[in-house]
């Protein structure tokens, strides 16, 4: 029988259920002291878990043990049978879990429970759903189960170039968010209503540009601007705004391990500066005349610049002389 | 935290042994999960030359309780089973030399009835897709010796398309690239033999530029770095025959700093608090870095080598290093 308890919520009669303790064996490999709160608790779930009772006070129950522990996931695989079960409206079973997702944003248990409860309810559930993401995402802007989530919803849809545009905003917000420039590509790439990479480069070029102007030295942006590109090698080399933004960015930073590191992928992959792009380049590094001694000379900053990895720029010094320059095709 | 330019390896043993006195919150938390708690515990102990401290017999009779009828492995007594405390388990039984105590084929099956038709691994029967799982099945088969159960092919094409533009891999196609991922993919795709898949320059360069200022590593740009990046960045890196390309001994500090000289165990990062998780990759992280006194470690399997070498070639154990 259920009655109500102080806080006005239902507090439910258990003392027709006996409780089966944990059985940790006679000296547990990695034993773990309870709390007496905890341990009757999980005593009674146990119970219930081995009478396989789908009720309402077990509802209830997993509430409970969830609240003390939200990454038990038997727990939760016991909920969704005891939801099936009752039959209860899955919308009200996201209300509950808004609210046990506070404090819990990181947790795989309560996004693959929302997933399952989304699955159920449809495309309609959808459009909440990315809000509910967006909200997590305020609260942690590279929540890796959020953006996954939200990968998976998007997909769900047919048209979601939006998408773009709540990159743009996080990346407003934080320019060095990975996450976002991840989600860009995802986007770009993947979104039926877009016309793929090709057809996108040239305005995500521009884009990224924009953001390495602010940001010039943090690694996001400069492996994004890469990866448009991917392996076409003729586009990479001949694409005049992604060199001269690079070859900007030294000569007003000449210590910027990123932009010296795709000058590098730019000479390993066949560019060949202008005169006027030699001339900048000879205010920052001094003592070469050929592309391979140019090559050189920007390895030996590397390796300067970011000690760290001076052997793997030490790699790259070690390569073998460039490959021919790729076909003259400039815009 | 002062001075740890050593490992107070006696310190760690006494930990991870001590770990019944332990009544924090996190310690109760870790109750769903003590397959994999045993894991870290046993095979950190094992690293550091003491896992015969340790009652085997009682380890495998909790293990086998732990077994569902469909043949696989719950995280603890009464739960549900999943396919990374059966990799656990099955972990821990060839720590002890135990695989005997367990049929093969029907593990071997439980984990075949997860795989999808993508190619891809489902946790359990609830469906989660992620390329951690596709680690635990091809990991645990193949120290089961039963890769051929599954469609070994699509299970690591699936890993390939989760590869991104950054050369690193997600939890799913299109997913971020994220250090622990990398390692899942990297470890399932080195035991099934499809490397070639891994562009090792450039995602070894994306591994590289996870180690910060620090000298620890994070796990995807602009993070802070957390101890367990020791584990699963360098032992991507050491599959990938491209550690030299980090500053080994800057790593090797920051994961002594995470040290709790006084009561034992290691954190995340210098100064907050230990658990065994972490304590686990920062004993597994120095073995990789050849830290002296430690046993070697097998990065694809995280099982130490010698434990490795007996399920392959049935070896006896050798004693462990002085």
């Amino acid at each position: 029988m259920a009655e109500a308890g102080e806080g006005g919520e239902v507090e439910f009669d258990w003392s027709d259920v006996e409780p089966i303790p944990q059985d940790d064996g006679p000296r547990p490999v990695v034993p773990i002291a309870y709390t007496d709160e905890f341990r009757e608790l999980m005593d009674l779930f146990r119970a219930v878990l081995a009478k396989d009772e789908r009720s309402a006070r077990a509802l209830k129950l997993t509430a409970d043990v969830i609240a003390v522990n939200a990454a038990n996931y038997t727990v939760w695989h016991f909920r969704r049978l005891v939801l099936d079960a009752l039959g209860r409206d899955l919308h009200e079973e996201l209300e509950y879990l808004d609210a046990a997702a506070e404090g819990n944003h990181k947790n795989y248990q309560i996004w693959h429970h929302r997933r399952w409860v989304v699955q159920k309810l449809g495309k309609d559930a959808v459009y909440k759903e990315l809000e509910f993401t967006e909200g997590a995402l305020k609260d942690d802007p590279k929540n890796y189960h959020a953006w996954s989530h939200r990968q998976w919803l998007l997909q769900e849809l047919e048209d979601w170039k939006w998408e773009l545009d709540y990159c743009s905003k996080l990346l407003e917000e934080d320019s060095a968010n990975n996450s976002a420039w991840n989600q860009r590509f995802f986007v770009v790439t993947r979104c039926p209503s877009l016309g793929g990479l090709l057809q996108m480069r040239d305005s995500e070029v521009s884009y990224c540009v924009d953001f390495i102007k602010q940001v010039p030295t943090n690694e996001s942006p400069w492996r994004y601007l890469k990866g448009l590109f991917l392996d076409d090698r003729a586009a990479f080399v001949n694409n005049s705004v992604v060199s001269e933004a690079c070859i900007t960015e030294l000569v007003k930073d000449p210590n910027n391990v990123p932009a010296f590191g795709f000058l590098l992928d730019l000479l390993n992959a066949g560019f060949q500066p202008t005169s006027g792009q030699k001339e900048m380049l000879q205010k920052v590094l001094s003592a070469w005349e050929t592309p391979s001694e140019l090559t050189d000379a920007v390895c030996v900053r590397l390796q300067k610049v970011d000690a760290m990895r001076c052997q793997y720029w030490a790699w790259r010094r070690s390569l073998l002389p460039l490959p021919v320059a790729a076909p003259e095709i400039r815009n | 935290m002062a001075d740890s330019e050593e490992l107070h390896l006696e310190k760690h043993v006494d930990y991870i042994k001590s770990l019944d006195k332990k009544s924090d919150f996190d310690a109760v938390a870790m109750e769903h999960l003590r397959m994999s708690g045993a894991y870290w515990g046993l095979t950190a102990l094992d690293i550091m030359g003491r896992l015969g401290d340790m009652n085997v017999d009682e380890i495998v009779a909790w293990i086998l309780k732990c077994q569902d009828e469909c043949g696989g492995f719950g995280g603890n007594y009464q739960h549900d089973p999943h396919i990374l405390y059966t990799l656990s388990a099955v972990q821990i039984l060839c720590l002890f030399d135990r695989l005997d105590a367990v049929d093969g084929d029907k593990i071997a099956a439980y984990i075949t009835g997860l795989q999808n038709e993508d190619g891809s691994f489902a946790g359990d029967e609830w469906g989660e897709v992620d390329t951690r799982f596709s680690y635990c099945a091809i990991c645990c088969l193949s120290l089961l010796k039963r890769l051929d159960k599954i469609d070994l092919e699509k299970a690591c094409d699936f890993v390939a398309r989760c590869k991104n533009f950054d050369g690193g891999f997600g939890c799913i196609p299109g997913g971020e690239s994220h250090a622990g991922q990398i390692f899942c993919c990297v470890g399932a795709l080195a035991i099934g033999g499809a490397l070639h898949h891994v562009d090792k320059d450039l995602l070894g360069w994306w591994l590289a530029e996870r180690q910060v200022k620090s000298g620890g590593l994070n796990g995807r740009p602009e993070k802070l770095p957390d101890v367990c990046y020791s584990w699963w960045v360098l032992a991507s890196l050491v599959i990938m025959d491209r550690v030299h390309w980090i500053d080994k001994k800057k790593l090797a500090q920051f994961i002594l700093d995470c040290q709790d000289p006084e009561g034992g165990g290691i954190s995340d990062r210098p100064d907050d608090a230990v658990d065994v998780f972490h304590t686990y990759f920062g004993v597994a992280g120095l073995s990789l870095l050849g830290y002296p006194g430690l046993k070697a470690i097998d990065p694809a399997y995280a099982l130490p080598v010698d434990v490795v070498d007996r399920v392959f070639y049935g070896q006896k154990k050798q004693p462990p290093v002085s």
